[in-house]
């Protein structure tokens, strides 16, 4: 090869006459597929074309993995299909190229190998997988709305099959080595110290193809497809309604209408492509990842390197985030008067582990790290102190006073508290600095986003601290001020309570939920109240009621009172069986009145826009990351701030006068909307 | 049996010595087998509660037992896991998953890789010698802090194949033909699958082969110890036990929890209605019909660990560390395997000799009890004109233990005797004791199975 000054690849030529294309991406600690990355490539492609070797392999030179998939901070600038269709069609010519070389080619995999890096991977003749569990292979994009685009749908299918392989692309879920040599999306899955003489072989002696079990032809064929894909769409449209979440299904349709033809189904894909990821849903999903993104830039804190965590109260919040914690890496000791609480804590944390980390020596590692300690010997060593007793600001600041003169110097505290303002509870402080809010949400190990509560009294530093944390926990910090409810509980507190309106109103619970449902709420807002806990809820409830208008409906309070807390105790709004709510069906003849969505989402975007007044974060970006991280709301929509641009915000205006002229002044708009 | 050890002198014995001005201060003089090197102190130590098998295996492996109690032992020091420079443990039989179980649980308690760790097997007195490793480390300057203890998961002991089976086995991996497979099958006898339990051959003497409860009757006879003295004895350290649980006189047990949502906070091998009364009624386990010894009054099979910390007295003063108490002497002795439970008879001798005390010098005392009936003879032992000048060549008796200060707190017969564990066991609850009565000296021994005794003497600060 004459030219070797590409920026991005080395390229080495062995005594053997093989080509070996490292792949660096400069000034990036992981390799994506950035159009300065494919133009490279495409030129290189173009002289092995002319040139053939004995064969070409592709490998990484970065830690972190093989290739993590295309630059998503480039889809924001495909505004239409043209463009769209510019960038797949140029990577369909190189892959295309890249299948159709007359030598061997092989791809080293270790790392990540995901999305086009996958696809890469899948225009090769072999792959070769390090046996690492963290190497990880798959395609997400369904993830982002939309499916694979540089033959990914195509060649996946035919390599691997049709179950797996369209399973692979439904779910976007990231297959394990083991697991890819299994199903035959790998050659091999063996250590990477073995890999440049595994690929050497592989050139010289090609291994036997894998073969697809007999089945798969018939499901491929002509005839049987359809009724295929008509079991498939049913077992799609349970996770995902075809309005909201287009790209599985397209990825079907693509499947049936094409295979037999691979070239045809090629040009297929790109145009199936470019009509999605021009359409709403993906560029919402886009969006959402990108203010993931924002939200993980957030927690970045310099050479801050926290060790220990030293959690109060094993509850279920501070149970979980002490097992979350340890199974991060920390060393956790958690601290709790009951015995019994601690050892309820380890149960779940091994089933956690055993979800999560698989590996048995892994889960033991994690549960080592996880220590009950209830005297409290870990609170003088601790690095960070998070505080997850029971929401009562007299009992916080009697803890706080007690465990101050006990810690180390520089040591955070940080309360669970989910509403009660961080000026109630500093004033016990000598250094009120110090005390954070890390907010966890319920349940711990689903959800993604933590607050940053800060009071004026915070410091910088101890924010930023908080941040850094969260990050090393994989969380996704998000800064708030430390106003009652702060963001998240803020807006859905108005939302649930809506719903308990609608209950007394005599609508049929399963119709509530029903309509949130279809609004893309990923729970409907009674199912939520019972599984969270009506006791919870009332107490947010009244803390809130305190500071902001918002009435506590009766039937909550009575049913507290009568015991009814929802799904802990088998009884709340649903009566619960094996962990799930039993729904009465919705009488047939029931004529439902049409703003029960409405009067539930507006409750929820009314206050999302209060907050953005009341300067709870930052900016409308950042709130509407909070709500869809901290919420669950719709990510398809991108958000109540882009749904309110999306439908316009006079129109939204409109429609709350029109709720508040019915229903009462709880739908009075509020005065942020002037400022939007 | 014939004496070997230099340092017991035939002179005039200390136990008739009334005057407490001769008797020196150990550590101000050489006479100690530390010879005259640094001081080791005993700054922390946590245990497990001792876990009575169930005929199964129990809820925990050894390495989690020691992980388990020295978790919490370690957040509370002011020192770093990574600060410890050697791990020591004792354990008689660590699981196959275990071999040198001490860098395990180094491992797993973050002590980081750079850490050195190595096991050590006395048999039953292998926490005592993990300690006395320990301090000899520390003694020669190559260690300032040791984390020593020691681990039994009884219930855990393997079951092995019989040579016949494994053998077998070894020809059926090696029959690659079916007509191979078939004659190997038809080689294949019922009395192969005859398990060895692993945990019985280990408390069998492999040279004199006598079990230990055999070596039991054995000292019970020759010192005339009756059945009856043995239930007492038995039956009495249920009621000590039972009391200290009372009392809170066991804070030195740390709950370990399980991954089924139990915790394990008491010692359960405690039986508060045990009376005298009560196990006369047992039948004999080792010599049917007619003897004496009987799962009443031995020590319980069980699983525990006990973990302690020593350290220089550079670390405590740089960690500003507690101290419990020092480690002042220790010994070894070895005697006729077939009357191994009268090792702490010879390895408690010596100490009392070279530092010139009588036995109620020693405020208080833990001989661990294997057997109700060894301990007893060990005390008879003491007051055996015959056995005192011919067994340990003094020229008297050492005379009479007083038992109220003995194992005050119950023993093995109640608390379980988990092997590797128990001598790191009875350290560090001596140490307690002292502190508790605010006492000065203490000896705690063991009788180890093929027939030999140690013994170490603490003094609290």
């Amino acid at each position: 090869m004459a030219n070797n000054n590409y920026k991005n690849w080395k390229i080495n030529q062995d005594n053997d006459s093989i080509v070996w294309l490292h792949l660096d991406k400069q000034g990036s600690p992981t390799n994506v597929l950035s159009q300065d990355v494919l133009h490279e490539l495409r030129d290189i492609v173009f002289d092995l074309e002319k040139n053939p070797p004995r064969g070409v392999v592709f490998l990484s030179d970065k830690e972190s993995g093989f290739i993590a998939g295309a630059d998503i901070k480039e889809f924001p600038e495909i505004k239409t299909e043209e463009q769209a269709r510019e960038a797949l069609n140029l990577g369909h010519s190189i892959y295309n190229s890249i299948e159709n070389l007359s030598c061997p080619t092989v791809a080293l995999i270790h790392g990540f190998c995901l999305g086009g890096g996958m696809e890469l991977a899948l225009a090769c003749r072999y792959r070769i997988a390090d046996n690492d569990p963290k190497c990880k292979m798959g395609q997400p994009e369904v993830k982002l709305g939309i499916h694979p685009g540089f033959g990914g749908t195509v060649r996946m299918i035919r390599l691997i099959g049709i179950m797996n392989g369209l399973d692979a692309m439904l779910t976007g879920r990231n297959i394990s080595a083991r697991v890819a040599k299994r199903i035959g999306l790998v050659n091999y899955a063996i250590p990477k110290r073995h890999h440049i003489n595994a690929a050497r072989s592989v050139v010289f002696k090609p291994p036997r193809p894998f073969k697809l079990p007999f089945w798969n032809k018939l499901l491929n064929h002509k005839q049987v497809r359809p009724w295929v894909a008509k079991l498939l769409t049913k077992k799609v449209e349970k996770k995902a309604s075809r309005a909201h979440y287009p790209s599985p299904f397209a990825m079907i349709d693509l499947w049936v209408r094409c295979y037999d033809d691979h070239q045809y189904m090629l040009q297929e894909e790109i145009n199936s492509f470019v009509g999605l990821i021009v359409g709403k849903t993906a560029q919402n999903l886009i969006r959402v990842f990108l203010l993931s993104e924002r939200l993980k830039s957030l927690g970045k804190a310099g050479d801050y390197n926290p060790k220990h965590v030293h959690v109060i109260g094993a509850g279920v919040m501070g149970g979980d985030i002490a097992a979350w914690c340890a199974m991060r890496g920390f060393k956790v000791t958690l601290q709790d008067h009951k015995m019994e609480t601690l050892a309820k804590v380890v149960q779940r944390a091994f089933g956690l582990y055993k979800k999560r980390l698989k590996d048995k020596r892994l889960i033991r590692g994690a549960l080592d790290r996880l220590i009950p300690d209830i005297k409290g010997d870990g609170l003088k060593s601790a690095d960070i102190v998070i505080e997850a007793i029971f929401e009562d600001a007299q009992v916080k600041r009697d803890l706080f006073a007690d465990i101050e003169p006990k810690l180390k110097k520089d040591a955070i505290i940080a309360t669970n508290t989910s509403s009660i303002p961080l000026d109630e509870l500093n004033t016990i402080l000598k250094k009120p600095e110090r005390l954070v809010g890390l907010h966890f949400f319920n349940p711990v190990a689903m959800m993604p986003l933590v607050e940053i509560v800060h009071s004026p009294k915070t410091s910088e530093e101890v924010s930023n601290k908080a941040a850094a944390f969260t990050r090393r926990i994989d969380k996704l910090p998000l800064p708030v001020t430390s106003t009652p409810g702060f963001l998240v509980n803020r807006v859905l507190m108005p939302y649930l309570m809506e719903s308990v309106e609608l209950a007394e109103e005599n609508i049929p619970l399963a119709l509530i939920d029903k309509s949130a449902l279809e609004y893309g709420m990923p729970m409907g807002p009674i199912e939520l109240a019972d599984t969270v806990g009506l006791d919870i809820c009332l107490k947010v409830a009244e803390i809130l009621s305190q500071h902001m208008d918002i009435a506590v409906p009766d039937r909550l309070r009575k049913m507290v009172e009568a015991g009814k807390l929802g799904k802990k105790t088998g009884k709340g709004f649903y009566a619960f069986k094996n962990g799930k709510p039993v729904k009465p069906a919705i009488p047939k003849d029931y004529q439902a009145p049409t703003d029960i969505q409405d009067r539930l989402i507006m409750r929820l975007v009314n206050e999302a826009v209060a907050c953005l007044r009341d300067k709870v974060v930052d900016d409308a970006d950042l709130a509407d990351g909070g709500i869809i991280f901290g919420t669950g709301f719709a990510p398809f929509r991108g958000g109540p701030f882009h749904y309110i641009d999306s439908r316009g915000k006079d129109q939204l205006i409109k429609l709350l006068d029109q709720l508040e002229h019915r229903h009462g002044p709880r739908f009075a708009a509020d005065k942020g909307w002037q400022q939007i | 049996m014939t004496k070997k050890k230099t340092t017991v002198k035939k002179k005039k014995p200390a136990a008739t010595s009334d005057n407490p001005a001769e008797k020196s201060h150990p550590s101000a003089t050489n006479k100690n087998s530390y010879g005259n090197g640094r001081t080791v102190y005993i700054v922390d130590g946590a245990r497990t509660p001792f876990l009575k098998a169930k005929g199964k295996p129990g809820p925990f492996p050894a390495a989690d037992l020691a992980v388990g109690c020295a978790l919490p032992l370690l957040a509370r020091q002011p020192f770093e896991p990574s600060d410890i420079d050697e791990v020591i443990v004792g354990s008689v039989m660590p699981g196959p998953d275990e071999a040198n179980i001490a860098r395990v649980i180094a491992l797993r308690l973050g002590c980081g890789k750079h850490v050195p760790a190595w096991t050590v097997q006395r048999n039953c007195a292998s926490g005592l010698q993990a300690l006395d490793c320990a301090a000899m480390e520390i003694v020669l300057g190559r260690a300032e802090i040791v984390l020593a203890g020691g681990v039994e998961s009884m219930s855990h002991a393997p079951v092995l194949l019989n040579n016949d089976m494994v053998g077998w086995l070894g020809a059926w991996m090696g029959a690659r033909k079916w007509q191979q497979r078939i004659k190997a099958l038809l080689a294949l006898r019922p009395k192969f699958f005859v398990p060895i339990i692993g945990l019985l051959r280990g408390l069998t003497d492999p040279v004199v082969g006598l079990s230990m409860g055999q070596t039991a009757e054995n000292i019970a006879h020759r010192f005339g110890i009756t059945r009856e003295q043995m239930d007492i004895f038995a039956s009495r350290s249920h009621q000590r036990l039972a009391a200290a649980q009372d009392n809170n006189h066991l804070d030195e047990i740390e709950a370990i929890y399980d991954t089924r949502g139990h915790a394990y906070a008491d010692d359960d091998g405690v039986r508060r209605d045990s009376e005298p009364g009560k196990l006369a009624k047992l039948k004999p386990v080792f010599d049917k019909p007619f003897g004496n010894v009987t799962a009443g009054n031995s020590a319980q099979i069980t699983d525990g660990a006990a973990m302690l910390i020593l350290a220089s007295e550079d670390a405590v003063k740089k960690y500003k560390l507690p101290v419990m108490g020092k480690i002042v002497d220790s010994q070894w002795a070895g005697l006729e395997p077939a009357q191994m439970g009268l090792g702490p008879v010879h390895a408690i001798s010596p100490i009392l000799q070279r530092n010139n005390f009588s036995l109620k010098d020693i405020d208080f005392w833990e001989i661990n009890e294997a057997f109700a009936a060894q301990v007893l003879a060990c005390l008879a032992a003491w007051q055996d004109k015959d056995y005192c000048t011919k067994e340990l060549g003094l020229t008297d008796t050492i005379g009479e233990l007083d038992q109220s200060v003995l194992n005050v707190d119950g023993g093995g017969v109640s608390l379980g005797h988990p092997v590797g564990a128990s001598g790191a066991r009875i350290v560090l609850h001596l140490l307690n004791i002292l502190e508790r009565e605010k006492a000065k000296r203490g000896i705690a021994s063991l009788c180890i199975g093929g027939g030999q005794g140690g013994a170490m003497l603490l003094e609290r600060i």
